[in-house]
């Protein structure tokens, strides 16, 4: 594969004359979003985490989303209550295929959608008193429940609303964890700041206010599995990599995870981070408060689980690494089979990228490991350390897009004409219908895993279905 | 911990089976015995029974605060739904931005669509100072980027909580050129703590026959033969609203779809991307004001918007999503009313070969009982459409439905012998509707994606036949409305009554005496 690609087409001329379409002061604003990576440089060379522009149809979510959709929503024995009007409960009512096992509705909530369902009275009136009712009828109606927590709409914060008070009353009534969470969607410019804010309250309303299960004996082989939201099970494909090479993994964060999980965290030997922007920070707390190490991984494509193996069981002892090694030797003949049977279908596939924490840059050597390119990719809401660590994954050439506004990807998708966009639901019919095969990388597309030995064959199967589908043959018309 | 792969390049397993296999379900159980600390099995199956008790429905239903599972959203979708039925028409969402990425999300993900909108991305500052310079700035580029003929306006509930006032700021955002003077800015306050996505669609219509009708009274508003129809909010609006103008087309009525997203939501696949396509035309909605009459296809998504039009002096006529036979005759003679023009014979046929499929089919149907769930004139819709089958609704559940409503769905029920034994339910939930499933059972219900963990905790089959649809595809596309649609709803009930008779009588030398070749 070559070192570089888009080599003959004049990205940046496309940068430039995209822009002009805005007026003058977005056009500023949005150039120090776009960028073509060159030879040897030190980054990306985009801004990110600044305010999406008013009007240009920003892809990104909310502080809610980030906290609520993707933090503490997949926890599964704690009901999650949406605190606000009814809408915001309602739409990310059971959208992100957070996998769980459990009897819902009885010790498991994930696909249940609970809301103190606003009304004007509420507003003006404030809406504590009817919180607390809503915790009371929680409890007495699910009485299995573990904990709950409080995620706070927009108005909550605009009202005055004290939501501590509520939850410090309540734990104590129930004797169980009730956690208020200030992630309204007006808070910060993305998706970004809810986690950061989830992650924050889980340090002050669950570690400093609950203990590890009394019982739990640790053992030296005890990590965590952070930031894996078990999107159609891919943590579960991740764990099992983990207990082949000797680790137990005491905790998932959070998908497919329970409150004890997080509380017996602290008891870690390491934690190992997979989506390093929505948890970062619950891990560097813990390594400053507990001296808990951490170490972020990578389990898409061969290469990358390969590595990530290897750099894990470097932490412990020479019966785990010898273990890593056999587990790699074990799996490669699966893995050289799919790559028989696919590489030959998507070699030189050129491949847009735009979707959110980690999988703009984590999925690229997953790609290469089928032989495709990168030509372009970007993050809704990174930050400037995402984008640091994506410049080793992508190659001189490669269009970077922070937080892409809908006629940008629109358009260098028009003129770049990749052989595939992964991105999500907003974007998938726009591509379709221009007659590009599409997959959704936030959901899998209703398929997965994609994480581990197991999901990569999934993955190299669903790009090959969707590349080589006929229909993109027969979109025009023969008369 | 060593197992055989089970991958395989050959045969991909996903997550279908994948999780199956013995080394997955093994580490599923090592988890949840040595990690999880959750309750014993015993506790959790006494909790599940309980949960399917009369003295659970009786708590459950005691419930005054917290809402489980609504069949609602709240006003902006609706309003967005509304605005996007107009030709080359952008919603613009002045609020927080999280919001519109979840409307975009809802929408596409049942019509299989793209879905566009712009938001005005208020964050801190503007709770603090306003939103004025997001109005501004938001409009600005949305025109610039977005080419639209017509923006639509409306809030989240932010912007409605700060008090930020729509009709200042656009006139702001005018003189500062952000749109020329002349470029339509309809907009409608859509708080979220109001009502519900039908309100909002309420306020989106009112809102743009404002814009061109103007605010005044004016009941001396010359008079054309044209007449408007408003669909309301209607997850079918692809079918549906083709089917009405094929219909208006054989009477040869001059009929105004007020808000017509049916080729918006429904582009084709060639190559080319139509960010708007189709609609009602600006031209036509403001010719609109000239109809002799107006129809609304559902009452509780049109209260604000037909009391507006009566005030210019237009006749109006109001439905709830009127399906089957006589629902369908309802609409027709009233349209042969306002029109002076008899109903075509081609309609009279259509009518006469659903009855003769209904009597083809009826002893299936006859005495089925039903659960229906979803919007307030979908319930009553659907309801009546089956008890015209000799089905039973019984439990009749809409958590966006009043007490007027109940009482209404009450006099329907009353009109006919197969409602005997139906009851609505306004204002509860789906957690309410189980309580109601495992205490009173029936044999089917009529509802949305949403009911289908209602089918997998009580097993009674789910027909879904309104919004949203998030896990079949493309039923949209074909109308539940007039005689064509109402049998393509009794084939889809139909449909399921037979899958679920072979379901239950397959088993080999045991119940198979009943899987019959014929039916």
């Amino acid at each position: 594969m070559s070192l570089s690609v888009n080599e003959g087409v004049d990205v940046k001329g496309l940068v430039d004359k995209v822009l002009e379409a805005y007026p003058e002061k977005s056009r500023k604003r949005r150039a120090k979003h776009l960028n073509v990576l060159e030879a040897e440089a030190k980054d990306c060379g985009v801004k990110s985490n600044i305010k999406s522009i008013p009007g240009v149809m920003t892809i990104r979510g909310c502080a809610y989303a980030g906290s609520k959709g993707v933090v503490w929503g997949p926890i599964k024995d704690m009901i999650h209550i949406s605190h606000g009007p009814v809408g915001c409960g309602y739409y990310s009512w059971s959208g992100r295929r957070n996998y769980y096992v459990g009897d819902t509705g009885v010790d498991s909530w994930g696909t249940m959608h609970f809301t103190s369902d606003f009304q004007e009275k509420d507003i003006v009136f404030g809406g504590d008193k009817k919180l607390h009712k809503v915790i009371e009828e929680i409890n007495e109606l699910f009485p299995l429940v573990n904990g709950i927590s409080i995620q706070s709409e927009c108005p909550i914060g605009l009202i005055g609303d004290d939501i501590e008070a509520v939850a410090r009353a309540k734990s104590e009534e129930l004797g169980k964890p009730v956690v208020p969470v200030r992630c309204e969607g007006f808070r910060g410019v993305s998706q970004s700041l809810g986690h950061h804010i989830a992650n924050d309250v889980i340090r002050d309303w669950i570690f400093e206010k609950t203990e590890p299960k009394e019982g739990f004996v640790s053992t030296p082989y005890d990590v965590t599995i952070i930031g894996d939201y078990n999107i159609g099970g891919d943590a579960w494909a991740s764990r099992i990599l983990l207990e082949e090479i000797g680790l137990r993994v005491i905790a998932q964060w959070s998908g497919d995870g329970t409150l004890a999980e997080l509380e017996n965290t602290p008891k870690a030997k390491v934690n190992l981070i997979h989506c390093y922007r929505s948890m970062n920070y619950i891990a560097r707390h813990m390594e400053e408060k507990f001296g808990i190490p951490w170490m972020e991984y990578n389990f898409f494509g061969p290469s990358q689980i390969a590595e990530s193996l290897r750099k894990i069981a470097a932490l412990f002892d020479d019966t785990i690494k010898e273990n890593a090694e056999k587990v790699i030797a074990k799996y490669q003949p699966m893995v050289d089979a799919v790559i028989a049977k696919f590489k030959p279908r998507l070699e030189g596939k050129k491949v847009m990228i735009y979707v959110g924490g980690l999988r703009p840059r984590h999925v690229v050597d997953a790609y290469h490991d089928l032989g495709m390119e990168i030509v372009g990719t970007g993050y809704e809401f990174a930050h400037n350390d995402d984008y640091q660590r994506t410049q080793h994954y992508v190659k001189e050439g490669t269009l970077i897009y922070d937080d892409v506004t809908a006629f940008e990807l629109e358009k260098f998708v028009e003129v770049m004409r990749p052989d595939l966009v992964a991105s999500g639901i907003k974007e998938k019919y726009v591509f379709q219908k221009m007659g590009l095969p599409f997959r959704q990388m936030h959901s899998w597309d209703y398929s997965g895993p994609y994480h581990g030995y197991d999901g990569f064959a999934i993955f190299a199967r669903d790009m090959d279905l969707a590349i080589n589908n006929p229909v993109w043959g027969i979109m025009k018309a023969p008369f | 911990m060593s197992h055989p792969v089970s991958q395989s390049a050959d045969k991909v397993i996903d997550h279908f089976t994948l999780f199956r296999q013995p080394e997955y379900k093994e580490l599923l159980e090592r988890k949840k015995t040595e990690f999880e600390y959750g309750h014993s099995d015993e506790e959790v199956a006494r909790v599940s029974a309980w949960t399917k008790t009369e003295e659970y429905k009786q708590k459950n239903f005691a419930r005054e605060a917290v809402v489980i599972n609504p069949t609602k959203a709240c006003q902006p979708i609706g309003a967005m739904f509304a605005a996007q039925g107009f030709e080359g028409t952008l919603p613009f969402v002045h609020g927080s931005q999280g919001c519109v990425a979840y409307y975009r999300t809802h929408l596409t993900r049942h019509f299989k669509e793209p879905n566009s909108a712009v938001s005005s991305s208020m964050t801190e500052d503007a709770a603090v100072f306003g939103g004025l310079n997001n109005m501004i700035d938001g409009l600005a580029n949305a025109y610039a980027l977005y080419k639209p003929k017509m923006i639509a306006v409306l809030t989240t509930c932010m912007a409605e909580v700060i008090g930020d006032d729509l009709s200042g700021f656009i006139n702001n955002a005018k003189n500062k050129e952000s749109v020329p003077a002349d470029f339509p800015v309809p907009f409608a306050h859509t708080p979220a703590f109001v009502g519900s996505h039908i309100v909002g669609y309420d306020n989106m219509i009112k809102g743009v026959l404002t814009h061109f009708w103007g605010t005044s009274e004016n009941f001396d508003t010359p008079k054309n033969e044209t007449i408007n129809l408003i669909p309301g909010f209607d997850g079918f609006a692809v079918g549906n609203n083709r089917e009405l103008k094929r219909i208006a087309g054989l009477f040869g009525i001059d009929l105004t779809i007020l808000s017509d997203v049916s080729d918006n939501f429904d582009t084709p696949a060639d190559g080319e991307y139509r960010m708007y396509d189709g609609g009602t035309t600006l031209e036509a909605t403001k010719e609109a004001i000239h109809a002799k009459a107006t129809i609304s296809m559902q009452e509780y998504c049109t209260p604000q918007s037909l009391q507006f039009i009566k005030e210019k002096g237009q006749q109006v006529a109001k439905y709830n999503y009127p399906m089957g036979v006589t629902g369908t005759d309802e609409l027709l003679l009233k349209l042969a009313e306002l029109s002076g023009k008899p109903v075509p014979a081609e309609l009279k046929l259509e009518r006469g070969r659903l009855v003769d499929a209904i009597a083809d089919s009826h002893t299936h149907l006859h005495g089925k009982r039903f659960a229906v769930y979803g919007d307030p004139d979908f319930c009553l819709g659907m309801s009546k459409f089956l008890m015209e089958l000799g089905a039973e609704p019984v439990h009749i559940l809409s958590t966006s439905g009043s007490k007027k409503w109940e009482k209404q769905v009450q006099k329907v029920l009353d009109g006919s012998p197969f409602g005997k034994s139906g009851k609505a339910y306004g204002g509860k939930d789906l957690w309410h509707l189980r309580s109601l499933l495992f205490t009173d059972k029936v044999d089917y219900i009529i509802g949305n994606s949403y009911g289908k963990y209602l089918e997998r905790d009580t097993k009674i089959p789910l027909i879904r036949l309104t919004y949203p649809i998030f896990d079949r595809h493309h039923h949209h596309r074909y109308p539940t409305w007039g005689y064509q649609g109402a049998l393509n709803v009794l084939v889809r009930i139909l449909d399921r009554i037979f899958e679920d008779m072979d379901a239950n009588t397959n088993i080999v030398g045991e119940t198979d005496y009943s899987f019959d070749l014929v039916r």
